[in-house]
């Protein structure tokens, strides 16, 4: 079976891309990683990029944009200020030979479908933001493009606008048949719409794999992090992993010597007021950074201390997540000295 | 100086400013001075003054001496001679055709100037805006050694029955000729300064460069565009020059107004300066309707986004 979207790309982002039909697919990364270039580059739009795309088999890499058949959300929406929403979304139908009443009753059953009725007669300067962008996606949608291109269409909504968008592109993403990719530097989003994701690093693919996959096994510091794990990179070695900062951390995973991600996560942290006497082979002296809540969980930041005992800080944060009622028992509070320790067994590690 | 009270309405605003940053510093009875001395205001070189101030009577005065000296009463029935009513028919004729020429040919060329890249193009741009400040008869000139009769086209022109010389359709020309740079500049700085993204993702749409163009450059520039062609109108109406040496004075056929106010004003000096007032009536309300467009065509779309929650 072809894929619905086979794609090489060169320039300032190398990729190489085989998405299937129904398939969504997340382009996450730090900014300026090149995801809005890989999108523009499959797009056929001029930029830092150009790209060799086959979409269901047809080589579309010499066409220009309008040829494609591909629907394009830009960051914004980029809705056309001078139209009603109804006519934007009419635009695609139009020109994909509709006639004028065919593409203005389609338009407003999508407009209905992404629960915008009655908004139809509106311009875009009468819109809210979350409004904009389902207005957007409809348009991208209704020509039935058999590639779709999101550009971070959650990253210019407020955090309440941004779960009710998301639940809207969850639902039209679902049944949507096409291949789909989603730029995003959310991993968040991507967890909850892509069923893989690409994870993007200064120009270039870092992983690619299972949203379960990613958050199982990250290969890069960077979407550790955004996942809510300790993330540092070092050079593993016969005695333990040596950290850039001087620090080595010891594992129990066996990998070959040369460059690892080292992640831990925050629940196999624990923290003391004394310098522990139990198992655990590493322990950090450092003092609480910060102090942070979600739900009956705080998430403590440790600032590693230089020297043997707490003082002042080396190194990246060390993040421990802790019941209240632990914290409360141990009187954390920012500032306070402490000691921070990992059992050499929570200690995972990734070749890179 | 220190706050001399009653002096000067903005300096006064200014004061009040001042003042009530300062209000909570001094205590009193402290070593501070009673009140917060206000800024001068920048004094004005004499040697700058007297002649920005003899610049704006240089050009305030000649208006003035127009308004004095019209002849109030009779200026509708001057207006109304049938003299004057066949040169006004002229010159409207004359300068919407040099309008629409300016329009076909001008619009193309602005997108052209503002979205194409290729060699040669710094040139071709310069070329394009000459008139501006080429003499209006030099433009004539070079307009009559193109299309006249001797001109490097006169001949195939003629083949084809076609004669532009001495004719309305010359003027027109003539007129397009110093016109078309006011509209490529305004349009090509209207496109320049729109965003690409409404063009590309009508692209994405299926929408062919020519159907983005029309349904969406297009749109979103009128303002540049109706900008553009206020000046390129107002332009061509007043073109005198490059309209008599290629199009003649013939009345009835190219004379259009200008060109009828100057012969006017040997025998008919009223009815001259009627048509003129008119003319500079003409002029405000262009420069009125241009008001905030005049410098700034790239200015963005006019839409206030207004964030209506409630509607969702």
């Amino acid at each position: 079976m072809t894929a619905a979207l086979q794609a090489r790309t060169e320039g300032l982002i190398t990729a190489e891309l085989a998405v299937s039909a129904g398939e969504v697919v997340a382009v996450v990364g730090p900014n300026g990683a090149g995801k809005s270039t890989l999108l523009r580059a499959l797009a056929g739009l001029p930029g830092p990029a150009r790209a060799a795309v086959a979409i269901d088999g047809r080589d579309v890499g010499t066409l220009p944009p309008h040829l494609r058949r591909i629907g394009y959300v830009p960051q914004d929406g980029a809705l056309f200020p001078h139209l009603t929403a109804a006519r934007n979304v009419a635009y695609g139908l139009r020109g994909r030979g509709l006639s004028r009443a065919g593409a203005r009753e389609s338009a407003r059953e999508w407009l209905d479908r992404l629960g915008l009725a009655g908004l139809a007669g509106r311009r875009p300067g009468q819109l809210s933001g979350g409004q904009q962008q389902r207005v957007a996606l409809a348009r991208a949608l209704a020509p039935e493009p058999r590639l779709l291109l999101l550009d971070e269409p959650l990253a210019a909504l407020d955090v309440e606008t941004r779960a009710s968008v998301r639940h809207t592109l969850r639902a039209h993403l679902g049944p949507y048949d096409g291949a789909c990719l989603i730029v995003t530097h959310d991993p968040v989003d991507a967890l909850s719409l892509a069923d893989r994701m690409l994870v993007v690093e200064s120009g270039t693919v870092v992983q690619d794999a299972s949203p379960a996959e990613v958050t199982r096994a990250p290969r890069s510091a960077w979407v550790a992090r955004m996942l809510g794990l300790n993330a540092y990179t070092g050079v593993s070695g016969p005695d333990g992993v040596h950290l850039a900062d001087g620090r080595v951390i010891a594992s129990a995973d066996d990998v070959p010597a040369g460059p690892v991600l080292v992640t831990v996560h925050p629940d196999h942290v624990t923290l003391h007021r004394e310098p522990p006497a139990g198992s655990e082979r590493n322990v950090w002296a450092g003092t609480v950074a910060e102090v942070t809540g979600t739900g009956t969980r705080l998430r403590i930041t440790v600032r590693p201390s230089a020297g043997p005992g707490p003082g002042p800080g080396a190194g990246p944060d060390l993040v421990a997540e802790v019941t209240a009622q632990a914290a409360a028992e141990l009187a954390l509070g920012e500032g306070l000295p402490v000691w921070a320790g990992v059992k050499a067994t929570a200690v995972r590690l990734t070749a890179l | 100086m220190i706050g001399k009270p009653g002096s000067g309405g903005r300096a006064g605003h200014r004061e009040t400013g001042a003042g009530a940053a300062a209000a909570p510093a001094p205590a009193p009875g402290s070593a501070a001075p009673a009140r917060v001395p206000r800024i001068p205001r920048t004094r004005v070189p004499v040697l700058l003054l007297l002649p920005s101030l003899v610049g704006l009577a240089f050009v305030v005065l000649p208006l003035v001496g127009l308004l004095v000296r019209a002849p109030w009463q009779s200026v509708p029935e001057r207006l109304g001679d049938p003299a004057v009513r066949t040169a006004l028919r002229l010159s409207i004729q004359c300068s919407f055709g040099a309008l629409a020429i300016s329009l076909v040919l001008g619009v193309p060329l602005a997108w052209l100037f503002a979205r194409v890249d290729f060699p040669g193009k710094a040139l071709l741009r310069a070329l394009v805006l000459l008139p501006l400040v080429l003499p209006p008869v030099v433009g004539g000139v070079a307009l009559l050694l193109a299309f006249g009769r001797r001109g490097v086209l006169g001949p195939w022109l003629e083949s084809m029955g076609v004669r532009l010389t001495f004719s309305m359709t010359g003027a027109m020309l003539a007129g397009a000729f110093v016109a078309l740079p006011f509209l490529v500049l305004s349009v090509e700085g209207a496109i320049a300064g729109l965003d690409r993204k409404y063009e590309e993702t009508a692209a994405t749409l299926g929408a062919g460069p020519l159907r983005v163009f029309c349904t969406v450059t297009l749109p979103l520039i009128a303002p540049g565009l109706a900008a553009g062609s206020a000046l390129a109108w107002a332009r061509a109406l007043g073109e005198f020059g490059a309209t008599i040496t290629f199009a003649g004075n013939l009345p009835g056929e190219t004379q259009t107004l200008p060109l009828a106010v100057y012969l006017m004003l040997q025998d008919d000096p009223d009815t001259a300066v009627a048509v003129s007032l008119m003319l500079l009536a003409v002029s405000v309300v262009v420069l009125v309707a241009l008001r905030g467009r005049w410098l700034s065509p790239t200015r963005k779309q006019p839409y206030v986004p207004e964030p209506d929650e409630a509607g969702r």
